[in-house]
């Protein structure tokens, strides 16, 4: 007899008070708004229909053919992400790695030589071979090559290099610009501090200034935006806040008008999370919005908070794993933004990562699970709860149980991954700072 | 539009661009049979391995290596110009045809930053007209609004010329499509910082108001100017918004936008220190609740605490705050119920007497 799940949220009778409610004022907010929430019924009520029992299920096997193919071969409609490979052999290894399917060892050698090939001659690696360093890929690439955790894989990132990169995009405002000659905002903030947190590049010059810079696009609304005096938006604070949580700087930001944004993001009918206020929800955000929690409950936790739940997060996670479950997966594999979206890699990633996020709760001695449907649901799980970011990924007992170590959402790899990218790294001296003095003024 | 509707941020172009996802197995909708091995498709196109023009030119094909990884089935068109793209850089051509060249290339891959880095590097080289690259910038930013590279680019090109003047309408143009494009927000407050240009903005932030009073983007908007202009230290302007709040809260009550944007702007200043706000507010209660009103009050009652305001009592003023919490957690903001049993349980720890509420769970030992 299998375990009766928990009654779903979305079926509940109260379900339907939660519909945005426009006062009778129709604007285009409120009308995308009820389009959205129109379709997400649509698609519980079909599902209702079909399944007398509903038990949401991750389509794993129709997950791992999509990424399979995907590793291999794109077809021509990802030209536009063609400055953007090592993002594809990132997301797609990471939702594997969630999945917890093997990648052979030929395709891991293979995806090395590839990135090797990405990586610029000058330091950091390319959307692309023959093409121009940048962090984004840069970011992706180290990720990658730290999932795939061979002696190979970490050979592959020439470290000095990599050093220089990074002083060449350095701002003099502790800001840096995503390639030389290029923008600047606070996602590059991350992929510097990430990379180089990683391959234990880190001298006492890099990041002069780049917290300070960090905490200034915190705003009026308490998320933050992507440079001083924009918009909150998810993607960005997740960048600003792990990049401070790699600095040991969170403690300076102000955690509760943080907090307080990054909960109200969470959709009351959808379940799922919203980028901005008053915009739609998407299932990207069910990491880059959830996977805040996890980093602020350790920061409060860290900061002497005695009052943090010890079996949760402060967001709903039944209500995101339902919206993932039942509004987001493409049957014939992959994962998507929200129903009437094609599936992509990119949602497949952090729909996966959001999904592990809202399944496991992790403190330093105890693990909660909520898992919703089926067993086989579970997920990798993505977090634990250290008392350092870095230091204290060395082995540590969990009472786990059949799963692989969890992961630190500041870096979305699996923490075993982390742990064993750190401890090779830092067996090495960090390289001699050739560049210090460098900053990028536009070149072109 | 693009199947994935916000992202601008992580990575450098994301999905965004990814229309439909064609697997090999899927169909192809709309694209005719197509002939490979013809030299030239119908209306005259050339690829540029069969143009005399560049014949001097060796094409460099990508160097994929023998086992590629993530290869993507580039069409005969894309492949073609990205080989003598190569061959351009390799040879650091700096040319008429180069810089034609990049054009067909930012045509296939707008998001191809090291091409976009090349045609940069050929206006200044050959001494382009910057005029006309608006023009071209303009008609690309039209057709593809949610790239980093085009704005950037833009503003690469306003910087050279000095000249903002076609810029606010511009940026007006792309809202006017769609009023909360990050990037066009962006590049909006990079020109008004830069050349000073903050007359009008407030007015213009109202009239997108007037047509979407929901659009956080505009809001935000309001806060940058006033931050940036008057202020809000001085107590006729913070009294004009807080009004211009409450009358924007009472025309859609359910609007988040408006709550937070009263709160961000009396929170520095303290929620309890604003006189006769919490009368305003509970007035509002009649008619104009919402989850958002509730949760004010939580903040309000908060801040009373915070302040150890001695006209109130402490010990109402918590219970009221904890109430509030129940309330919303329960009942009227159950998406949240983790976040006010948490709110609930700081507040009594902090500000009640007695014992440290534990959060369900057990385990008091915190290492």
């Amino acid at each position: 007899m299998e375990p009766v799940s928990p009654p779903l949220r979305c079926f509940s009778d109260s379900h339907q008070s939660e519909l945005f409610k426009d006062d009778g004022v129709q604007t285009v907010t409120s009308a995308e708004q009820r389009k959205v929430e129109r379709s997400i019924q649509d698609v519980l009520n079909v599902y209702q229909q079909i399944h007398s029992l509903p038990q949401p299920t991750l389509l794993r096997d129709q997950h791992y053919q999509y990424l399979k193919k995907g590793l291999r071969n794109l077809s021509d409609a990802y030209e536009c992400l063609d400055a953007s490979r090592p993002w594809l052999c990132y997301w797609i290894l990471h939702s594997l790695e969630l999945l917890e399917e093997a990648v052979p060892a030929a395709v891991v050698s293979d995806v090395c030589q590839f990135l090797a090939r990405c990586q610029s001659p000058t330091g950091g690696f390319a959307g692309g071979p023959g093409q121009h360093a940048h962090l984004a890929p840069t970011y992706a690439a180290v990720n990658a090559l730290c999932i795939l955790g061979t002696e190979e894989a970490y050979n592959v990132i020439n470290r000095e290099k990599l050093l220089d990169f990074l002083y060449s995009v350095k701002q003099p405002d502790g800001s840096f610009v995503m390639h030389v000659g290029g923008e600047v905002d606070v996602r590059s903030a991350y992929c510097a501090a990430s990379v180089a947190s990683l391959t234990n590049i880190i001298t006492p010059t890099l990041f002069e200034g780049t917290h300070n810079w960090i905490l200034s696009c915190q705003n009026w609304e308490g998320g933050l935006g992507g440079m001083p005096g924009l918009e909150a938006h998810g993607g960005y604070t997740f960048c600003g806040t792990a990049a401070l949580v790699i600095l040991g700087k969170e403690h300076m930001l102000d955690l509760k008008a943080l907090l307080r944004w990054v909960t109200s993001r969470q959709m009351r009918f959808e379940g799922g999370f919203q980028g901005r206020c008053n915009k739609l929800v998407d299932g990207c955000y069910s990491f880059w919005q959830a996977g805040l929690l996890p980093l602020l409950h350790r920061a409060l936790f860290k900061d002497g908070d005695v009052t943090l739940s010890l079996s949760s997060w402060m967001f709903e996670q039944q209500a995101l794993q339902e919206y993932i479950l039942l509004c987001c997966q493409n049957p014939a594999g992959g994962l998507l933004d929200k129903p009437g979206k094609s599936r992509d890699f990119y949602h497949t990633c952090y729909c996966l990562s959001g999904l592990s996020v809202a399944q496991h709760f992790g403190n330093q001695d105890l693990h909660h699970e909520l898992v919703l449907g089926k067993e086989e649901n579970r997920l990798v799980r993505l977090f634990e709860f250290p008392s350092s970011p870095v230091c204290s990924f060395f082995p540590r007992m969990y009472q786990t149980i059949d799963l692989a170590a969890p992961t630190h959402p500041v870096y979305n790899i699996c923490p075993e991954k982390v742990a064993q990218a750190i401890q090779h790294f830092h067996q090495l001296p960090i390289p001699a700072q050739k560049g210090a003095t460098a900053c990028a003024e536009d070149q072109s | 539009m693009s199947s994935v509707e916000e992202i601008e941020e992580l990575p450098n172009s994301v999905s965004d661009a990814v229309e439909e996802e064609r697997a090999i197995s899927d169909n192809v909708e709309g694209e005719a049979d197509m002939e490979d091995d013809e030299p030239q498709r119908g209306g005259g196109y050339l690829f540029y391995r069969n143009r005399r023009e560049w014949a001097d030119l060796e094409p460099v094909p990508q160097d994929d290596g023998p086992n590629p990884v993530v290869k993507i089935a580039y069409s005969d068109r894309f492949t073609d110009v990205y080989d003598y793209f190569r061959a351009l850089l390799k040879n650091d051509e700096k040319s008429e045809r180069a810089f034609a060249l990049t054009a067909e290339a930012i045509d296939l891959n707008a998001a191809n930053y090291t091409v976009w880095h090349y045609r940069r590097v050929l206006l200044q080289a050959l001494e382009k007209d910057l005029r006309e690259e608006m023009k071209y910038i303009s008609a690309i930013i039209e057709d593809q609004p949610k790239n980093y590279q085009v704005w950037h680019h833009r503003r690469m090109v306003v910087e050279w010329l000095n000249d903002p003047s076609e810029e606010l309408q511009f940026i007006a143009e792309i809202l006017s499509q769609d009023a909360k494009n990050y990037h066009a927000w962006q590049h909006r407050q990079w020109v008004i910082q830069t050349f000073n240009l903050w007359d009008g903005e407030l007015e213009y932030v109202e009239e997108l108001l007037e047509e979407d009073v929901r659009n956080n983007s505009a809001w935000n908007q309001r806060h940058f100017v006033i931050t940036h202009t008057s202020t809000y230290s001085s107590p006729e302007v913070l009294e004009r918004e807080v009004q211009y709040s409450i009358k924007q809260i009472k025309k859609a009550p359910h609007n988040e936008s408006a709550w937070n944007y009263l709160k961000g702007i009396l929170q520095p200043g303290g929620l309890s220190s604003y006189p006769g706000l919490l009368e305003q507010v509970e007035e509002l209660q009649e008619s104009f609740s919402s989850p958002y009103l509730l949760g004010f009050m939580v903040d309000f009652f908060e801040d009373t605490l915070e302040t150890n305001n001695t006209k109130c009592n402490q010990t109402e003023t918590l219970n009221k705050a904890m109430e509030l919490c129940e309330l919303l957690a329960q009942e009227k903001d159950t998406i949240r119920r983790e976040y006010w049993r948490y709110v609930a349980r700081s507040l009594q720890s902090k500000y009640g007497s007695g014992e440290i509420p534990s959060p369900k769970g057990t385990v008091q030992i915190f290492n």
